[in-house]
């Protein structure tokens, strides 16, 4: 096909080019020079040299600017070991990648968030298992708790990449000072707060579960935070494991705590009125009332940083921020409910384990969270890094010794519980259908 | 499908001319009357799309806040929103420019391409007598409901691994790479495009004058020859109509081109950039509300300048002499 | 970054390319079949003259068989068809016997599923609510617009207008409803314009698209808004197309415009409406982006195209998203043989 030929060498260094120039347009950028291959600043990479002008394929579901920021992560990589990162981000990326593997197309890499994927492409044998390189370096960097999450039937395929701590609760600071009240660090204090804005004439929580194609998750990471405060952590591992059937008391037990916050009518929706409006209140405005006072409390993940209106100042002395959600019985630990993606390969050429190595290293994590808005399990990463405030925050609770980290349920359930009945119960669950009817219906549609 | 000539009954006949003075009258209000109630329903349908304009001058914290229709009493007007489309906050996806070329680029084969092989089929399924015709017309209708969903892995497996039939390789993989990846959408749009297309056009075939046909096969013109010189000039307004909404239909499309074309600058159409807009969480959908406008220029273009195709008679054909 | 002209130049080519292809498969497909048959004509012409100069018996004359001409005429579009749709079809129809992950036989389990599982039928009551009401109301409504358009003033402008949402991408036009059926509680600023209404008359804001069924009609008001365009713009041409002599005769013979409309009208754009019914049917039994992006069938608004796609793409259910769409096949038979029947019709008349 040589009338197809194009001039790829000139567009590559144009492109090369370009985004110097953007990136230090930015000025985010550091004033290294592109071109210095033997550089100090390459010794780092030493280990992943011998690729050069090899291609690797990225795939996942990050776009916009934040695939910019991936693009120059991993930049200095590219230009010390010649490696060309392609990464590709869409909306559509759970059901985009099946079709893509399943039709032979296959990226080289693909940033999965959902264990429960990883699962089911390793045990169509779609997957690559992790190279002992990578297997090192995962484990060097990240606690056991993750690791699991990227091994199946005892085979480990891919590390942990970003994170997100889920357990958080979103307040005003400034309202907060305004009328006295105070961060609760306990589940009483909590619930005595809840009930003095309530009685105040306020509803004290809003939130929100409408997410498009995916609809219900937010509600599904409520009954998850639940589980990890009433029960232990074994119970929830049997849970997402089916180890216990979904209509178990103790589910219902978790189920009907949450249900005490969001289906009680004198503590939401602050803003967007009774119980049933949370089922259509896009969960990227489901905080927003809490900048003008007509609610007090959001309950969602760290990434809900990003969600708050142009010019919300997000800090502990700010328009927003957030405390983490209290446990109920102390002596049970700190759990923390959070998410991640996960690097799996669908290749095993040696760029590509070069590439997957290199991204569960200490280096890149570090050199990810400089850049902003980025949070991992990663040990190596140094706070100092972390620009942003609630990131800072997460780091700390992933890094603190007492945590007891569980990954969100869902992604470790197979999807059409996960990504299915689950969330499409808990719409049901919102919209009036009483607790045990709601988990029968789950625990039926468990694909046997 | 055969259309007489409808006779009139009797009674309307016996009436006679009402070319009275008050007929006129309310011939005229019947044309004002009809001209107002088509003007009503019109504004009507488009108030939802006239929302979305409003909205896209609206700054972000306006629209996800009030309604479109306080812009009237309180008018707070931006052009961010047509700024981010166009210009981006995105330094790696580029130019927006660069994914209207991709559209374009994508869109012109894959309307040209089921329009001629389906015009081909079409004629010589009204026209060419062998056996099975009729059947080979069912099957090619009955094709339509075929979801295109189900056909994405197959095909994707037919570009990427090619045909290998008992060992023996019929066709190689495609392994195209960037911009050469239009040649995947461009088949995958002319595959799905061709039923409904065979169907439409065969409507149009079919019905020419068979007396036509006929004296031009007497004077010895083969088909190929009756097909270029007195079918094609013939359902030109049926092509054009074609024409039109296949090019919506690609011009608009997400799915195939998510597939084959994949979300790279250099090979995404606009409806994946706008789609990718939204941002990884879905919360700049204020940027949808300009990008919808952004995307519909093009299209609208089309219409209004195929339109006196219409006028001129889409079914030309369809009414026997 | 500037315009860059080496970033689009070789898309440019690439878009040449294609063209080049096109032309040279469309233009030398044509080309041959004119080039063969006149080949075989002058061969048999020379053969003429010789057996004429040699005394020899005159060789028959061997016309290209019409066989030939539809082979080739069909060659493009049948290849295409079989790889792009025949072939996952069939596919499609095996998977469905296969469980989740297409590697054990389960027989009909999958299709026991479908007609047990209580979500599942009410996807397949939903999308008979969608077939039997879109096409109806939609060319209903299209046809009304366009006999009323026809004798009205700034026709194109009008005709524009309600073509317009056909032009708008499903990405447009998810957003322009959300302002349409969206919910704020009461007392606060309404974003939604149907609850906007609501409000002002006094009412009580409503979810609307957690409600069922309402939530079905108003998805279904979605899909007629967008299509009723697609119908207006058929029948209108339609209109258009009637011979003016015979609309000219009926007026001087006074008919009333109802007896116009039934009686000259109706007849003549009797195709044209098949066309039209016809394509609906087939769109709304397919309809998917529409419920996908509005509820993404939630609230007991799925229909079997977006069920399909949730099974087989998003929860690793192949086995059963197949079953699905092969129960779509199944729905499209009743249209095949109303097909049969008009194609027999044709044959006989």
């Amino acid at each position: 096909m040589a009338v197809f030929a194009r001039p790829r060498q000139a567009l590559a260094v144009a492109g090369v080019l370009g985004l110097a120039l953007s990136v230090t347009a930015c000025g985010t950028g550091d004033d290294k020079s592109s071109d210095k291959v033997d550089s100090a600043e390459c010794a780092a990479y030493e280990k992943y040299q011998g690729n050069d002008g090899k291609k690797v394929t990225i795939y996942s579901s990050i776009r916009d600017i934040e695939a910019d920021r991936l693009d120059e992560s991993w930049k200095q990589f590219e230009d010390c070991t010649g490696i060309e990162i392609d990464h590709e981000g869409s909306g559509e990326f759970e059901a985009q990648l099946g079709v893509r593997v399943d039709g032979g197309n296959a990226p080289d890499l693909a940033f999965i968030p959902q264990p429960g994927l990883v699962k089911r492409f390793a045990d169509a044998g779609k997957l690559k298992a992790a190279s002992a390189d990578t297997k090192a370096m995962a484990e060097q960097n990240y606690s056991a708790d993750w690791l699991k999450y990227g091994t199946v039937n005892g085979q480990f395929y891919g590390a942990p990449l970003g994170s997100n701590v889920k357990s958080f609760v979103w307040y005003s600071p400034k309202t907060f000072k305004e009328k006295g009240w105070t961060v609760p660090t306990t589940w009483d204090e909590l619930i005595a707060l809840s009930d003095k804005i309530a009685a105040s004439g306020t509803k004290p929580w809003c939130a929100g579960i409408e997410s498009q194609d995916a609809t219900g998750w937010p509600a599904t990471d409520w009954v998850e935070d639940m589980m990890l405060r009433t029960q232990t952590p074994e119970v929830y591992d049997q849970w997402t494991t089916h180890g216990i059937p979904f209509n178990d008391p103790k589910v219902a037990e978790a189920v009907d705590k949450a249900g005490a916050i969001l289906k009680n009518e004198k503590y939401v929706n602050g803003g967007f009125g009774g119980v049933k409006s949370i089922s259509t209140t896009s969960f990227q405005e489901a905080g927003t009332p809490i900048t003008t006072g007509k609610c007090a409390l959001h309950r969602q993940a760290s990434f809900y940083a990003n969600q708050w209106p142009q010019g919300t100042k997000v800090a502990e002395d700010g328009d927003v921020f957030a405390f983490y959600f209290p446990a109920i019985d102390p002596a049970k630990g700190k759990p923390v409910l959070g998410g991640g993606e996960f690097v799996a390969a669908f290749a095993d050429r040696p760029e590509v384990q070069a590439v997957q190595t290199y991204l569960a290293s200490g280096e890149y994590a570090n050199s990810r969270a400089k850049i902003g808005d980025w949070v991992s399990a990663n040990k190596q990463l140094d706070l100092a890094n972390v620009p942003n405030p609630v990131d800072k925050l997460s780091v700390q609770i992933l890094q603190d010794q007492k945590s007891v980290f569980r990954f969100d349920g869902s992604d470790l359930m197979p999807a059409a519980v996960g990504t299915g009945t689950f969330w499409k119960g808990m719409i049901d669950w919102i919209n009036g259908k009483d607790t045990a009817t709601v988990l029968q219906g789950i625990e039926s549609s468990w694909p046997k | 499908m055969t259309t007489t000539t409808p006779t009139l009954p009797a009674g309307a006949q016996a009436t006679g001319k009402t070319t009275t003075t008050a007929g006129r009258v309310r011939k005229r209000l019947n044309s004002r009357t009809a001209t107002l109630i088509s003007i009503v329903i019109a504004v009507f349908w488009t108030i939802p799309t006239f929302g979305l304009f409003v909205s896209s001058f609206r700054p972000e914290n306006e629209i996800k806040t009030t309604g479109w229709w306080t812009f009237f009493t309180n008018p707070q007007f931006t052009l961010e929103n047509y700024q981010e489309v166009l210009f981006g906050r995105s330094s790696s996806s580029g130019q927006l420019a660069n994914y209207f070329i991709n559209s374009l680029a994508i869109t012109i084969p894959s309307v040209l391409f089921p329009i001629a092989f389906a015009s081909l089929a079409a004629y010589a399924l009204a026209w060419i007598n062998f056996r099975g015709r009729d059947w080979a017309y069912i099957a090619i209708f009955a094709l339509q409901i075929v979801p295109l969903q189900m056909a994405l892995v197959p095909l994707l497996k037919f570009f990427s691994t090619g045909v290998t039939l008992g060992g023996v390789t019929l066709m190689p993989a495609w392994d195209l790479v960037d911009e050469q990846k239009f040649a995947q959408v461009w088949f995958a749009h002319t595959c799905f495009a061709l039923p409904f297309a065979v169907f439409l056009l065969h409507n149009f075939i079919a019905q020419l004058p068979k007396d036509l046909m006929e004296a031009a096969r007497v004077d010895g013109a083969t088909h190929p020859k009756i097909f270029r010189t007195i079918v094609l000039p013939l359902i030109t307004p049926a092509l054009a109509a074609f024409g039109i909404f296949q090019f919506l239909w690609v011009w608009n499309d997400l799915l195939v081109a998510l597939i084959f074309a994949g979300g790279s600058s250099e090979t995404a159409p606009l409806t994946v950039r706008l789609a990718e807009m939204a941002g990884s969480r879905g919360n700049e959908w204020q940027r949808l509300t300009s990008g919808a406008f952004v995307s519909i220029v093009v299209p609208l273009i089309v219409f209004l300048s195929l339109q006196r195709y219409f006028v001129r008679g889409l079914l030309a054909g369809s009414v026997k002499g | 970054m500037e315009f860059d002209f080496a970033d689009v130049q070789p898309k440019l080519l690439m878009l040449l390319y294609g063209l080049i292809a096109f032309a040279v498969v469309v233009g030398g497909l044509l080309l041959l079949l004119d080039a063969v048959p006149s080949y075989f004509a002058r061969r048999h012409e020379a053969q003429l003259i010789a057996a004429a100069a040699n005394g020899a018996p005159l060789p028959r004359r061997r016309k290209p068989r019409e066989g030939m001409f539809a082979f080739f005429f069909l060659l493009p579009a049948v290849l295409l068809l079989m790889i792009g749709l025949v072939v996952p079809a069939i596919r499609t129809t095996l998977l469905s016997f296969m469980d989740g992950g297409s590697r054990n036989w389960v027989g009909l389990d999958n299709y026991a599923w479908m007609f047990s599982d209580s979500s599942i039928i009410r996807v397949l009551i939903n999308t008979l609510v969608w077939v039997l009401l879109v096409p109806l109301v939609a060319t209903a409504f299209g046809l009304l617009y366009a006999v009323m358009v026809d004798k009205a003033r700034f026709e194109s402008v009008a005709k524009s207008l309600i073509f317009m949402p056909m032009a708008i991408s499903f990405v447009g036009a998810a957003i322009i409803w959300k302002f349409v059926y969206a919910y704020r509680g009461e007392g606060q600023d309404q974003i939604g314009l149907l609850n906007q209404i609501v409000v002002s008359l006094g009412g009580e804001p409503k979810q609307w698209l957690l409600e069922s069924p309402l939530n079905t009609l108003l998805l279904i008001v979605i899909m007629v808004w967008i299509q009723a365009g697609f119908a207006m713009v058929v029948l209108s041409a339609a209109i258009k197309a009637i011979p003016a002599d015979i609309v000219e005769a009926a007026r001087l013979d006074g008919v009333t415009p109802w007896q116009m409309f039934w009686q000259i009208t109706m007849p003549s754009i009797r195709p044209a409406l098949i066309v039209v019914v016809v394509t609906l049917s087939i769109a709304t039994l397919k309809v998917f982006d529409i419920v996908r992006t509005a509820t993404n069938g939630n609230y007991d608004t799925s229909v079997i195209a977006n069920e399909m796609y949730n099974q087989a793409f998003r929860y690793g259910q192949n086995g059963q998203g197949s079953a699905l769409a092969v129960f779509l096949f199944v729905l499209v038979i009743p249209l095949v043989i109303y097909q049969i029947r008009n194609l027999r019709q044709q044959r006989e008349g």
